[in-house]
């Protein structure tokens, strides 16, 4: 089958590989009918997530039928035929983590345990296409997948809703829509998003849905921060006017209830010298983060307020700031989307018509131009803002 | 006494030493300070207040004394650091001695209320040096590395099961379930009720068999058997099935001895079991509550051949394996 794999850093390449076949018995293989290039991708190609190798299958962002089910998944979780979206988090669901519904930290999903053990002191659930920290599972920017745990993950779509419109409940829907609920939403609350990016506008839409009273939108390409407008929300351009001041302009000098961290480890600054100091220490692989997404929410955060991270970290970040963390009261709260927690509540939202997820799509290419696609991602070129991508 | 229990009686008396050598750590402390601060009046005290040697003599001492104290108070071995004491003790009494023999009057009294003093720290100095170098030999399982040398290798591990403990105690009392998830472990073959005939892949290919028994065992509890007979590499193992406070799971917590030998077999043990051999067992454990709570061992295409996954890198790359690569790794 056609694969996008890992070539190296700042390089993708599709090739040939060999089909995938059941390993375990509750597996399921899955042909993929659409895919999608994420953000966090971007990490593994910036070479910023460890333990990548030559010819890896990257994507965990697909969706398809399944073909063939292996001998312990039970007919009536899943048959062959069924059209699914997948979540990218791998979970057993008999875990204590699954039992508590934190399936991004599935206690069983990660061959490689041992390795996120050593990096993040507990072991990580397995994720589709991410790296052998999160287990070496091949992933669904390819023709097919393997699906571990087939019986626990794969959402049924039984409606005749698009590819489009349930494709991203297999990560940055349910990725934003944590961000907000992490936030415990009060109809009071005024709730900034860092990042408008597509798991920025979901974190948007969700903080909207969930009753928000106004949202804000944080970021420096003036057409993400259009999309974001052309939503119903305020926004802010940090190359522009600094973030810090508007954001008690617009709150009565109190700052935002709740901030929403949707950038993660590779955030740029609206001052060149804060971004060279990040950038030239995460060079050197003194840090592993530029955390200034991270510093301006938890500075600009209201006292007594929520700081949610949904912005994927690796490692240690420097200049956390601490300070106004302990003597503000603030919480900050964060974790990989526990997917499978969200993704029928979801799927319910968007049948109902109350979230559009095709409303973040620019792009939609051939999985054989997948190079091109990360290309224009990466660089934002042509006002991309999502790609599908089609096997 | 079980190995645990021999283990947990080691560390009360490592604690024991540890205390200890801090109160002396403060004794030195305090009598280095005295001697730098105030040289005059422990002269006066000692009764040697009329010996020039002696204006030299005690702040040097004071200067050894700090020397003590600050390896006694930061450092973790305090078997060494006793040592240095008593070997200091000998010094002060050797000088007591000497200046006892010139002095008379109430000099002499003097130096003999001291040289008493110095006589009974040296005794509690003594007894707490020998008693520190012992629990070091009982407490620590030396690690492969000191066992080239031969020696008995103590790992432990343990991990929460989301199963009731009765479930995870007969799994593995079937003792033929073992190398499921015991990555060197072939085949264990019950006997008898309580005897079993082992075999393990071993360095360079070949095989090492020997028989077993359980010594001790309470249904959903425990289980503790050893090695008998001739076995190349003696060894022993308990297992504890502890309620988890959650009330649903079981915490699994095992302890497994090896008696390496000494020379080439040791060498070779010890090579095998590498340099991380807890990470060996935690890897096993993992295998178990695997095996448990999701039916098997859980495969990926950068790690697909289950427990017969020896070493995490270099994997093959997460891409889907081959006809010919799924067949090699068929048996695993």
């Amino acid at each position: 089958m056609r694969a996008n794999t890992w070539a190296g850093r700042n390089k993708v390449k599709v090739r040939d590989v060999p089909d995938p076949k059941i390993l375990n018995k509750r597996d399921a293989i899955v042909r993929i009918t659409s895919t999608a290039i994420c953000g966090s991708d971007l990490h593994l190609i910036d070479g910023y997530v460890p333990t990548m190798q030559d010819g890896d299958v990257i994507g965990h962002e697909f969706m398809g039928e399944v073909i063939e089910v292996g001998a312990g998944v039970p007919a009536d979780k899943l048959r062959v035929g069924d059209r699914v979206v997948v979540p990218f988090p791998i979970a057993c669901g008999a875990c204590g983590a699954c039992a508590a519904e934190l399936y991004s930290c599935c206690e069983n999903s990660n061959p490689n345990a041992g390795i996120a053990e050593k990096m993040f002191g507990h072991p990580v659930a397995g994720i589709f296409g991410y790296s052998h920290l999160t287990g070496g599972f091949a992933g669904g920017q390819a023709q097919y997948a393997r699906v571990p745990f087939a019986d626990v993950g794969p959402l049924k779509i039984e409606s005749d809703l698009t590819d489009e419109q349930v494709l991203f409940l297999s990560d940055i829907l349910p990725t934003g829509y944590m961000g907000a609920d992490l936030c415990d939403i009060q109809p009071t609350d005024v709730v900034a998003v860092w990042g408008a990016g597509p798991v920025g506008q979901f974190a948007m839409d969700s903080a909207r849905v969930l009753g928000a009273a106004k949202v804000i939108a944080i970021d420096k390409e003036p057409y993400r921060l259009q999309m974001a407008e052309r939503a119903g929300y305020t926004t802010i351009n940090f190359e522009e006017v600094d973030v810090r001041s508007r954001l008690l302009e617009l709150t009565g000098g109190r700052g935002p209830d709740k901030c929403i961290d949707a950038v993660g480890q590779e955030a740029t600054h609206g001052s060149a010298h804060v971004h060279a100091y990040d950038r030239a220490k995460q060079a050197v692989r003194l840090e592993t983060e530029r955390p200034h997404a991270l510093r301006q929410a938890i500075l600009s955060c209201r006292s007594g307020g929520i700081v949610s991270v949904i912005g994927v970290y690796g490692g240690f970040l420097d200049k956390f700031p601490s300070g106004a963390w302990m003597n503000r009261a603030l919480t900050l709260r964060t974790g990989q989307c526990h997917v499978q927690r969200y993704m029928k509540p979801l799927l319910q939202r968007i049948e109902r018509g109350e979230i559009d997820p095709t409303r973040v799509i620019t792009h939609t290419l051939p999985l054989d131009e997948a190079e091109r696609g990360f290309d224009i991602f990466k660089n934002k070129q042509d006002h991309c803002e999502k790609v599908v991508l089609k096997p | 006494m079980t190995q645990l229990a021999v283990r947990e009686a080691a560390s009360v008396r490592q604690e024991e030493v540890q205390r200890r050598g801090r109160g002396l750590g403060w004794m030195s402390l305090g009598l280095g300070v005295a001697q730098l601060a105030a040289p005059d009046t422990v002269r006066r005290i000692s009764g040697v207040d009329d010996s020039p040697t002696s204006r030299a003599v005690v702040p040097l001492v004071g200067v050894r004394e700090l020397v003590h104290a600050a390896g006694l108070l930061t450092s973790r071995r305090k078997g060494i650091w006793v040592w240095t004491r008593v070997v200091g003790d000998a010094m002060d009494l050797t000088s007591l001695g000497m200046a006892l023999a010139h002095r008379g009057g109430p000099r002499r009294r003097r130096l003999v209320g001291v040289t008493g003093a110095v006589l009974g720290i040296t005794v509690l100095d003594l007894l707490t040096a020998v008693q520190a170098t012992r629990a070091k030999q009982i407490g620590s399982g030396p690690a492969v590395r000191g066992a080239r040398r031969g020696g008995a290798m103590e790992l432990t591990a343990t991990t929460t099961v989301r199963k009731p403990a009765s479930e995870v105690y007969a799994f593995w009392r079937d003792l033929g379930n073992l190398p499921t998830f015991m990555a060197h472990l072939q085949e264990v073959r019950a006997t008898g009720g309580r005897t079993s005939h082992w075999s393990a892949s071993a360095p360079f290919g070949t095989n090492v068999e020997w028989d077993a028994e359980i010594i001790d065992e309470a249904a959903g509890e425990k289980i503790a058997w050893r090695s008998t007979g001739n076995a190349d590499v003696p060894n022993a193992g308990t297992v504890r099935f502890v309620p988890a406070p959650d009330g649903v799971s079981t915490e699994v917590q095992v302890l497994l001895t090896y008696d390496i030998p000494g020379g080439p077999v040791g060498k070779a043990v010890a090579k095998y079991f590498g340099e991380e051999p807890h990470q060996q067992l935690d890897d096993d454990l993992r295998r178990l509550k695997q095996v448990l709570e999701t039916g098997e061992v859980v495969r990926s295409d950068g790690a697909p051949w289950g427990k017969r996954a020896r070493k995490e890198f270099p994997q093959r790359p997460a891409q889907p394996l081959s006809a010919s690569d799924l067949a090699k790794g068929a048996d695993a």
